[in-house]
């Protein structure tokens, strides 16, 4: 890489002295060749591997004999047989996992929005051992997703848990709960857990949002004996809202696509899966590459067509910053 | 009144505190604990035994594994920053056309799911020879930190005043003399937080790492621990694997402690993925 921009580099020191406009012309060339490696691989490790992917959707491809297949067109995603339908779009499997994806993104990223708030409210507040909490709340982020997983899984073991040894010692609850096996908490458990390794990464660009505002709306409200509550309502909340929306897609986005929390937590369980953990069963498991790829498609269409309205929705903003 | 507002307050604090502590602390208490003794709970340390701590080096390679994902997370940063630092200075410095749409597209990469890539990733991964190899990991992960890389340095290379290399260029520089003597070392924070960001990330890293190795001795941290089991499936040998998540926790822990502003700084500056 290095070679290539000292080799373009020399006939570019010759046309510098030439004057600004071919000093403009050979900055522009040199920026397309400081770009090019980094194109060069993007292309190669996502554009090429999901151009890969949406053409084995359509085809009959498994995973011990990729290279042999055949093209089937839209019988991954929906086909009929002498009067029975099948593919994707008709297996009820996969719809319940989009079910449970919508439920985890909508449920986890609200919780986290709220409580995010409220964390970063009272960062924001000035009190002594500020800057450790701030590093303390930065823990459950940290840890890697499988580990936190892992952790969660032995505390809410059904026989020796800790969880539920609180809570019978609290008397809140009768006997202990099966919290990852029972279809009634699964979905709840994983929201739980997300929620405990989330949070801090809300609160944080929440907290970035508040430490922005001006002063001195707060000094004319303290002075005006505004009730803090209405301050916050009236004041802040429309001022961090473009911060905390822009938070709440990069989340949402995010909880669409997971995968290792739910992996991890109840494994392939059917009360759990999530889109992704249903691609990769469908891939790797039961080494179907065609409808594993047609789901994976789906899950890429879903989540674009998202990116793409919150572009346009949020365009003057993004093209600002990127001036 | 006040003073019942001070104290709500500290409760709220310190609710916070213990909620985000109490899941590792507890990975502590129980990793130090071994036998029959995990079958009861137990909020403060006994004694300390590390036997677990013998176990997860005797039992598997997980030596290995920790050396794996070192390997790993430290050539994707790399790679990451070499990249990521030219393409940066093209980006924020020099105006050409396409320069919005071209960083939107690198932009949208890092919004791809990972599993719309999987078996497309598989085939090439595979093609090149690299399944079940260490250099086909670094591969796959580039994808996960490359374009957040780019956009954050993009943005704190933009920030940087424009006289800077207008000096050099009047002297008659060229632009990879410019990025190498004068931008490399103002860049240097930037690329320390990009960098962490980015080796959290491949630290992390789960689903690649489960599909693209097969053998226990080239699995990365993050499948290792997933995939830890007992001498039946119902009996997980709880003590080990807890001892197993402390230990690749404790340098992550550190890691944040130490450069917990910096880290802040790169979420905020970009707002990218957790």
């Amino acid at each position: 890489m290095s070679g290539a921009a000292l080799q373009a580099s020399a006939p570019a020191r010759e046309t510098m002295r030439g004057g600004r406009s071919s000093l403009t012309r050979s900055r522009v060339r040199a920026a397309w060749i400081f770009i090019a490696p980094t194109l060069i691989v993007l292309i190669l490790i996502a554009g090429w591997p999901l151009a890969r992917t949406i053409w084995f959707s359509f085809t009959d491809a498994s995973l011990n004999s990729l290279a042999d297949y055949q093209f089937i067109g839209f019988e991954n995603y929906v086909a009929n047989y002498d009067g029975e339908w099948f593919g994707l779009l008709t297996d009820p499997d996969w719809w319940h996992s989009v079910w449970n994806t919508v439920w985890f993104t909508a449920i986890s990223v609200s919780i986290e929005t709220v409580l995010g708030t409220i964390v970063a409210l009272i960062l924001n507040a000035s009190f002594p051992g500020r800057g450790i909490m701030r590093a303390v709340i930065l823990i459950p982020w940290a840890i890697p997703t499988v580990v936190s997983a892992r952790m969660w899984n032995w505390m809410l073991h059904d026989q020796f848990g800790v969880i539920n040894d609180m809570l019978l010692r609290l008397g809140l609850i009768a006997a202990p709960i099966t919290w990852t096996a029972s279809p009634d908490t699964a979905l709840w458990t994983v929201v739980m857990v997300d929620v405990w390794k989330t949070t801090p990464f809300m609160a944080l660009l929440i907290l970035a949002a508040l430490q922005m505002l001006p002063g001195d709306i707060y000094e004319a409200a303290k002075v005006d004996g505004v009730h803090p509550v209405k301050v916050f309502f009236r004041v802040t909340l429309p001022l961090i809202k473009p911060a905390l929306l822009v938070a709440v897609i990069f989340r949402a986005l995010d909880a669409l696509r997971v995968f290792d929390l739910i992996y991890v937590l109840t494994a392939n369980s059917r009360d759990t899966m999530s889109m992704s953990v249903f691609a990769r069963q469908q891939l790797v498991d039961f080494q179907e590459v065609g409808l594993g790829s047609a789901a994976s498609t789906l899950i890429f269409l879903i989540i674009a067509l998202l990116v793409v309205i919150t572009m346009v929705a949020g365009q003057v903003r993004l093209s600002g910053e990127v001036r | 009144m006040k003073v019942l507002t001070r104290i709500g307050f500290w409760l709220l604090v310190a609710a916070i505190g213990l909620f985000s502590i109490f899941p590792f602390y507890y990975a502590v208490i129980s990793s130090l604990r071994s036998g029959a003794d995990l079958f009861s709970v137990a909020y403060l340390p006994e004694r300390l035994d590390f036997s677990n701590y013998v176990a997860v080096f005797e039992r598997q390679p997980f030596g290995t594994n920790i050396v794996n994902s070192v390997i790993v997370a430290a050539s994707v940063v790399a790679l990451s920053l070499a990249l990521g630092i030219t393409a940066a200075y093209a980006f924020g410095r020099i105006r050409f056309r396409g320069r919005s749409l071209l960083l939107m597209t690198i932009l949208a990469v890092s919004m791809f799911p990972q599993v719309a890539v999987l078996s497309g990733m598989f085939e090439l991964i595979r093609s090149f020879g690299l399944y079940n190899t260490l250099p086909g990991l670094i591969l796959a992960n580039l994808m996960l930190t490359l374009p957040f890389t780019v956009w954050v340095l993009t943005t704190f290379m933009r920030e940087l005043p424009k006289e800077i290399e207008e000096a050099a260029f009047v002297d008659g520089a060229t632009p990879w003399i410019v990025v190498r003597r004068i931008f490399l070392p103002l860049m240097m924070p930037a690329a320390v937080t990009t960098g962490l960001l980015a080796f959290i990330v491949a630290w992390n890293e789960f689903l690649f790492a489960l599909t693209f190795t097969l053998t226990n001795e080239r699995r990365t941290v993050p499948p290792a621990i997933a995939l830890m089991s007992g001498s039946t499936a119902y009996e997980l040998p709880w003590g080990t694997i807890m001892a197993a998540s402390v230990i690749v926790t404790l340098p992550i822990i550190a890691l944040v402690l130490v450069f917990q502003r910096k880290i802040v700084a790169g979420l905020t500056a970009g707002a990218v993925k957790g």
